[in-house]
């Protein structure tokens, strides 16, 4: 499910996590309840970093395919 | 020969001068050569001489025609001119003067350049206000390029190097020739239809004018002013700017510096990920301790140290609560008894035996109180009398006869008060206070006799 949210997703609700807690009047439980949250979207936000799935580079052909796309030399 | 048949220098020049000026065709000269010999004076005006393999020609230009030149010229530079020629009499040569100037060979395609920047820039395509901002984290980034050369390898290796997790869509286009403005707009509107492109980068490497002309294009301008992607112009040309780079949303100087703009460097954004995750657990370390001591505050306080206390006040308060309670209806019932009491009294005070109890009551305290007065005003009267008395014994004549006064009667009993009412020889009777005489008048005397 985690998997699902982009990074920039991610990243936001981070920053909006740490800003809330950094804040200060966040009742307890939610604090921990938040803090686990935020300790989960920080190592998804790692992992996806991290263990990156090289993209691939595609290539709109003529006819609006996409098609795998390789580095030519300059002839 | 007359001596007046010379014509002195001045005269000849002027005259050669005339010819020169009067000759339309030399009034308004288009030239083309080379740039030597170039100075630019302080005051601003450009002296050199313009040249090609057979001939040359000096050249002037002043400042106010110089200020509206859009290059330097050099030395070597071909360059096309406008101007005029006259003769300047001092030196007596023949010289050009250059009212514009612009580098030869590309001549219309400059021009064309600055008249549609001029354009473009009044109708507001290169306004700030309406440059989109480029997405922090793209997705999928477009690149509109030919898909050989150096410009595409550029940008596909640095996005890989900074932001492999970015996919990348070359859509291939046409960048230089005549129907490279085509494919380039083509391509912008290809990428505007694909919903995941988030970023475009549209460009090529560097190259001479001509070979950027497509990116001078009008059609290409406003595609890039349409483009609902946020895109950013990689012309490889480091000093000249193209229309597209104007227009753009970023610019970039080269393919490479395209992808850097494109892209995050994903270790800061490691550096990002890890910042935050320190401060998640230091805002919460700080949490967890700041309520760790207030509960030690807490525990530390009076309440826990002597719960019984607090069961001991609230027995108490209880015990008061209470009593207040009792009394609070002892009042409310001996004041509902009072009441009671004395509306039984008021019934009592006005049944008929007490009425007439009242009545026999009133009724001897009212005779009682008559006899009181009665007494009163007849010992009143009885001291009255008694003063009326005395005040009468102290207007009796027989007080005044004890004095000794006496009173005369006649026969008739009368109280003899003149002499007028007595005659000689007339009986009368001379009352003493302790009794009287029985006399006859001997004479009877008047005041006079006296």
């Amino acid at each position: 499910m985690a998997d699902k949210v982009s990074f920039e997703e991610a990243m936001k609700k981070l920053e909006d996590i740490v800003e809330r807690l950094e804040e200060g009047d966040v009742p307890l439980e939610e604090a921990i309840s938040i803090y686990r949250q935020g300790m989960e979207l920080s190592k998804l936000c790692h992992d996806k970093l991290k263990d990156v799935e090289e993209q691939l580079t595609q290539i709109l052909t003529e006819d609006g395919k996409k098609e795998d796309f390789s580095i030519q030399e300059e002839e | 020969m007359k001596e007046q048949r010379y014509l002195t220098v001045t005269a000849l020049t002027k005259y050669i001068k005339r010819k020169f000026d009067a000759d339309p065709h030399l009034q308004d000269v288009l030239v083309k050569g080379e740039i030597s010999n170039f100075k630019q004076h302080s005051s601003g005006h450009m002296y050199f001489t313009l040249k090609d393999e057979k001939a040359r020609i000096l050249a002037v230009m002043f400042s106010g025609s110089a200020r509206s030149m859009k290059f330097s010229p050099e030395n070597g530079m071909k360059v096309l001119i406008t101007g005029s020629i006259t003769l300047y009499e001092q030196s007596g040569q023949y010289q050009i003067y250059v009212k514009s100037m612009q580098p030869d060979g590309i001549g219309d395609l400059y021009l064309a350049y600055e008249q549609l920047k001029e354009k473009l820039e009044k109708e507001g395509l290169f306004s700030t206000a309406h440059k989109k901002i480029l997405p922090k984290y793209p997705k999928t980034i477009g690149v509109i390029t030919s898909p050989t050369g150096a410009a595409v390898r550029d940008i596909i290796t640095t996005i890989k190097r900074r932001y492999p997790i970015a996919h990348i869509l070359i859509l291939p286009a046409l960048v230089q020739g005549d129907n490279a403005k085509h494919s380039v707009v083509k391509a912008i509107e290809k990428a505007n239809e694909m919903a995941e492109i988030d970023t475009l980068i549209v460009g090529r490497g560097g190259g001479s004018i001509e070979e950027l002309w497509a990116f001078n294009e009008e059609i290409v301008a406003r595609a890039i002013y349409a483009s609902k992607i946020p895109i950013i112009s990689a012309v490889g040309h480091e000093t000249d700017f193209t229309i597209a780079d104007f227009v753009a949303d970023m610019r970039a100087p080269t393919p490479t510096g395209a992808a850097e703009m494109a892209v995050p460097h994903i270790d800061e954004l490691m550096e990002r990920v890890l910042t935050r995750q320190t401060r998640l657990l230091r805002v919460m370390k700080e949490r967890i301790q700041f309520d760790r001591q207030r509960l030690n505050r807490i525990e530390k306080s009076y309440a826990f140290r002597y719960p019984r206390r607090v069961y001991e006040q609230k027995m108490e308060q209880v015990d008061k609560t209470t009593e207040r309670l009792i009394r609070g209806a002892e009042k409310v019932f001996l004041g509902k008894k009072e009441t009671f009491t004395n509306l039984h009294r008021r019934i009592e005070r006005n049944s008929p035996n007490e009425l007439l109890k009242q009545a026999l009551l009133q009724h001897e305290r009212l005779a009682k109180q008559m006899n009181r007065a009665m007494t009163g005003i007849f010992s009143e009267k009885q001291k009255d009398f008694r003063q009326m008395i005395v005040t009468l014994e102290a207007l009796s004549p027989l007080k005044i006869m004890d004095r000794g006064y006496s009173l005369v009667y006649n026969e008739e009993d009368k109280l003899v008060k003149s002499i007028e009412q007595i005659s000689t020889d007339d009986p009368i009777k001379v009352r003493m206070s302790d009794g009287s005489l029985l006399c006859k008048v001997v004479e009877v005397q008047g005041e006079e006799n006296k």
